[in-house]
């Protein structure tokens, strides 16, 4: 059983020797002339005057926040799935009460305003 | 001769796999340049070669030979890594899918659309690192946008999944392909075939939902600081993923490898799968060719306020269908 994923190793390992070679390759073959304008940050050719190392907006953490909260509870629905079939209307009924929570949830969330992008 | 089944067979399997996936590749950019010519009456391509066919040839000598610059104010080890990151899961994502009957590229494991879910989540580290070590203004919005873009999408990717799986009842896609399906279930899953679509437009960041990389106000996003070969990995990134994504909506929805005649003659089946997967390439074109870019904050409203509920409709609607019709 083990040795069917074998080839999945093999293909993730081939596959990083390839993106090493790929990148190793062009350093070798190219020319090198090395100046100080290449070495700026680009900025449509204006010198940066601020650092991108800064806050940014807190909007963006809101939405990672909310779909981990839905993504763990999509992770519960794989394994529901595969067996749906085999359980038939007693794993319909157990999974209504966790859809619910989850329909529940999103509502107050759409409710809130915290779905809305301002 | 154990070894010859265990190590060499799969391996000359993934390097076929490979050619197929970089030649694909190479011609798709023709293919892209050529078709997006013809929708703006254009020639396109075609001095290298006849129709430019030796143009894709010409690019990779090209990028190949480029000076190798490494800025002095990125974040030298990720800065690195990050098109490798963005290159390895295009690659490896095909393994499961069929390409003929009972023969999947690389290899038939059980667990065939986890696999595809997992290797796609690795797929946004390659972005995010990018525009992150760049220490760049540009590249740090367009990775934030990306970030936020892929994840908001792929909720509701997720959710059409856990749909078809319901429906198939297996996590194999070789299995998923080659069980016969009544018409209905057809029709309910060809319903959210456009929006599965949109789902993928927006997970490869395929023009109209290249936010990320807003030519006229980022200038290229993420890969504002990467030159040479390495912007030409995330270049045949984005467009093996089209391919990929491309594969797995053919899988899901139109049956892969099959058609007329392919259960007889096993070397139809690529044959079929390649002029679906041409097909649906084409659609990629041409939504670039004819749609503008959504407002970002348009964007991430549909996904969450339209995609997110449709899916999860659809999802209980599945599950019922499958209890009490199958």
């Amino acid at each position: 059983m083990a040795e069917s994923y074998l080839p999945l190793l093999i293909l993730i390992v081939l596959a990083l020797g390839f993106g090493a070679v790929v990148l190793v390759l062009p350093a070798l073959l190219g020319p090198r002339e090395i100046n100080k304008q290449k070495m700026q940050p680009y900025e449509s050719g204006i010198i940066p005057f601020t650092s991108p190392r800064r806050r940014f907006p807190v909007k963006y953490y809101l939405v990672a926040m909310l779909f981990l909260v839905f993504d763990v509870e999509v992770i519960f629905l794989y394994p529901w799935a595969a067996v749906l079939r085999d359980m038939g209307v007693f794993a319909l009924v157990a999974m209504a009460p966790f859809l619910l929570v989850l329909v529940l949830g999103f509502v107050y969330e759409l409710k809130k305003g915290a779905l809305h992008w301002r | 001769m154990d070894w010859l089944n265990l190590l060499v067979y799969p391996a000359v399997r993934v390097l076929v796999l490979f050619f197929v996936l970089l030649t694909g590749f190479a011609y798709l950019t023709w293919y892209e340049r050529k078709l997006l010519a013809r929708f703006q009456v254009r020639y396109g391509p075609n001095r290298a070669g006849r129709f430019g066919l030796l143009q894709p040839l010409a690019d990779a000598i090209k990028a190949l030979f480029k000076e190798e610059i490494v800025p002095d104010h990125v974040d030298r080890p990720v800065y690195l890594l990050a098109p490798a990151l963005a290159i390895v899961p295009a690659l490896i994502i095909w393994a499961v899918i069929p390409v003929a009957k009972d023969f999947p590229a690389v290899a038939d494991v059980p667990i065939g659309i986890l696999w595809i879910l997992a290797v796609a989540g690795i797929e946004g580290y390659g972005v995010i690192l990018a525009g992150w070590s760049s220490n760049n203004n540009y590249s740090l919005l367009g990775a934030l946008r990306s970030s936020a873009q892929m994840i908001s999408y792929e909720l509701p990717l997720g959710i059409f999944l856990v749909s078809i799986l319901v429906l198939a009842g297996t996590f194999s896609l070789v299995e998923l392909v080659e069980m016969s399906r009544p018409w209905w279930e057809w029709l309910w899953l060809w319903l959210v075939f456009p929006l599965f679509f949109i789902c993928i437009l927006a997970e490869t960041n395929r023009s109209p939902f290249d936010l990320p990389e807003t030519e006229n106000e980022l200038v290229a996003g993420f890969q504002t600081e990467y030159g040479g070969m390495k912007f030409a990995l995330f270049f045949m990134a984005e467009y093996i993923n089209m391919i990929t994504t491309s594969a797995i909506m053919a899988t899901l929805f139109f049956g892969g490898w099959k058609g007329p005649f392919a259960d007889q003659y096993v070397w139809l089946g690529p044959v079929y799968l390649f002029i679906k997967v041409v097909a649906l390439l084409f659609l990629f074109i041409w939504v670039r060719a004819s749609v503008s870019r959504p407002r970002w904050d348009q964007l991430m409203r549909f996904s969450w306020q339209f995609l997110l509920p449709v899916s999860l409709m659809h999802l209980m609607g599945s599950a019922v269908f499958t209890v009490f019709l199958k």
